[in-house]
């Protein structure tokens, strides 16, 4: 399992958000009973990625990609499946046996107002991981490392006493990512990570991302839904819709020959600067809730191409040659 | 020929205990009949403020300071409260960005249209459910005599924007101010709502002041766009021109900052710093320190937009148009 970093195998994870015993509680045919509402955001998700490269989630609001990125970093504990780093399972472990791999694997939120705590200096926010995994570390040392990798994320090390508010969005997008770099992480998990920012500050955004990979050798899971800035950085990329993969491919061939209906509709429909007036598949109908999952393949209700195996069956994610993956009962059957 | 729209050195400020800040430092546009507008510029820009300020809903302690807004002849500054109420949402319908915030979520989507409707002209509730009905059939809203029924919570987002751009349309207005109408809606979505705007525009006759942040949507809408910061139009054009051709430094850059899929993994372009906030914005040419082709004139004097002799653009640019080997101190102003 050399050339995989991480695998994921057939994660799900679903939250429960029927309340309280009472809000439960419903009327149905003269008696009381008691019903439960479940929000399926993951569901039996099969991923891997390779060191070094960088790995793209995307789909729309509500496909689960940020819940499998939080329960990858064992942020929520999964509900099935299994997650490997480096071939060691990680998931279920206890919060102890999981320290060591924390420091390997960091994480960059979207909200560079909402992710530091406004109440410490950035010496502090930067300082608190690397004593936290190395206790041994003096002052002197933990302050010189903060010095360097402040200088390498394009902040000024004097501005360390400075408290987050002092800084604009994109200096403290920086802050964010210095801190997730602060404990040499060997993967880093970014949910959104420019979604925030104006498009000159996504650009110094990008690049120093791009460069802390190739000096750090870092790999990147980079969850967005924003599809110009994938095809930008991503060596493969995945496309959900309702919580599972329907494609998994490099991106230069994803973004060049999309197979699953789905990627089809959402590749047509991003805004072209120099094709303007180009047309979009239209899909029929909404993204229904991950609360009632329709059966068999979740994107049946609105594919142009369903027929009636799609309708009770699930497809499987399936390797069609040259590291391209589907979920799609029409590929397989050659219909398309 | 009369403008629908001319926007005349407007000028906003706000008056706050460290003394006025200048929001809207001076723009003028002007916009035709079945035009349509892009007001393109990063956060802060002044855009949205652009937008309030041509409807007069800069609230306190905002105020328009200088400069004229001719609507269909009559000076929108210069009109009583009333009278503004009149335009608005009657003669000017206006998309927000959070249809949540736009829809009043206790009353049903039919009550909001009909007191639309009745607050702009005489006419009987039934008459007036007719127009939503009509005018959600037009926003394609399947089966709109039920949804009239009911409320917000019960649409999808990209339902609830299409409920804003209906109620928008119900008077007929000759122009709508879409103020990021999409950021918060996904792609697909985001891919349905223009495209039912614009056919809208051109069935309807309407014109369009949309703005946005991004570059790529406007393109797909409009037919000129003027690029704002810090206040000011630094640039304006026809759509192609403006894409094809930037001619400010700072369109050029933003343009080029755009990840575009032709060279994935290289390095993007970047502006160097961020937009000025606008308390201190530098004095000269407010754009100068971050621009790479600054000259010593771009320090103390603010350009005007003007027009570059050999290319269709206006620009506020002291650098652009020089002859080789001219000494920018031998521009004349």
């Amino acid at each position: 399992m050399n050339d995989r970093l991480i695998d994921i195998k057939n994660l799900v994870k679903h939250f429960d958000i029927s309340g309280g015993l009472l809000e439960q509680l419903a009327f149905s045919g003269g008696r009381i009973v008691r019903k439960r509402t479940v929000v399926r955001a993951v569901n039996g998700v099969s991923l891997f990625v390779h060191p070094g490269e960088t790995l793209s989630v995307v789909g729309e609001s509500g496909c689960g990609k940020s819940t499998l990125a939080r329960a990858l970093l064992g942020l929520y504990p999964p509900d099935g499946g299994e997650i490997y780093y480096r071939g060691d399972r990680i998931d279920g472990l206890t919060q102890q046996e999981m320290l060591p791999y924390r420091a390997k694997m960091q994480m960059i939120f979207q909200d560079p107002y909402a992710s530091l705590n406004p109440r410490k200096t950035v010496q502090q926010t930067l300082e608190e991981p690397v004593v936290f995994h190395n206790p041994s570390i003096s002052g002197s040392e933990a302050k010189d490392r903060v010095a360097e990798v402040m200088k390498q994320v394009g902040v000024d090390p004097t501005w360390a006493d400075r408290y987050p508010h002092e800084f604009s969005g994109g200096q403290r997008q920086r802050i964010s990512i210095a801190r997730a770099l602060m404990v040499d992480p060997e993967f880093v998990v970014a949910d959104e990570p420019v979604s925030a920012l104006d498009v000159s500050v996504q650009a110094q955004i990008l690049n120093l991302l791009m460069d802390a990979q190739e000096q750090r050798g870092l790999t990147y899971m980079f969850i967005t839904h924003d599809l110009s800035v994938v095809r930008h950085i991503s060596s493969r990329v995945a496309v959900m819709y309702l919580g599972r993969v329907c494609e998994l491919a490099p991106a230069k061939s994803l973004f060049e020959s999309p197979r699953h209906p789905y990627t089809h509709a959402l590749l047509s429909a991003i805004p072209d600067l120099y094709d303007r007036r180009h047309t979009y598949i239209k899909l029929k109908g909404e993204v229904p809730t991950p609360i009632n999952l329709p059966p068999g393949c979740i994107f049946h209700g609105r594919c142009p191409h369903a027929n009636e195996r799609c309708l009770r069956e699930i497809p499987a994610l399936v390797h069609q040659g040259s590291e391209v993956y589907v979920a799609c009962h029409a590929i397989e059957e050659k219909r398309l | 020929m009369d403008h629908l729209l001319e926007v005349k050195d407007l000028e906003v400020k706000f008056a706050l205990r460290m003394g006025d800040l200048t929001a809207i430092n001076g723009v003028s546009f002007t916009l035709d009949r079945h035009e349509r507008l892009g007001l393109v510029g990063e956060s802060g820009a002044g855009k949205s403020v652009t937008g309030f300020a041509i409807i007069n809903l800069i609230s306190k302690p905002g105020y328009i300071s200088g400069g004229s807004v001719i609507f269909e002849g009559k000076d929108l500054t210069r009109l009583t409260d009333e009278e503004m109420r009149h335009i608005r949402g009657n003669l000017i319908g206006m998309i927000f960005q959070d249809p949540m915030m736009t829809l009043n979520p206790v009353l049903t989507i039919g009550t909001q249209m009909v007191e639309t409707l009745q607050a702009h002209m005489n006419i009987s509730r039934k008459d007036a459910e007719q127009i939503a009905l009509k005018k959600l059939r037009m926003v394609q809203i399947p089966s709109p005599e039920k949804r009239l029924q009911q409320y917000p919570h019960e649409f999808s987002g990209g339902m609830r924007q299409r409920i804003v751009v209906a109620i928008a349309l119900l008077a007929d207005p000759a122009l709508i101010i879409a103020d990021e109408p999409t950021t918060a809606l996904d792609v697909t979505i985001q891919a349905e709502i223009m495209e039912l705007l614009l056919e809208l525009c051109e069935s309807e006759g309407t014109g369009l002041i949309l703005i946005t942040h991004d570059l790529a949507v406007v393109s797909q809408v409009t037919q000129k766009i003027a690029v704002m910061y810090a206040g000011k139009i630094v640039e304006a054009g026809q759509t192609e021109d403006i894409i094809d051709n930037p001619l400010h430094p700072y369109t050029q850059g933003l343009i080029k900052a755009l990840p575009d899929g032709r060279n994935p993994g290289t390095r993007l372009n970047q502006i160097p710093g961020v937009m000025p906030s606008l308390i201190d914005i530098p004095p000269g040419c407010s754009f100068h320190p971050r621009c790479s082709i600054r000259g010593d004139i771009c320090r103390h004097e603010s350009p005007a937009l003007r027009e570059i002799p050999g290319y269709r653009n206006m620009a506020a640019c002291h650098m652009l148009g020089l002859k080789k080997g001219q000494p920018e101190k031998d521009r004349t102003k």
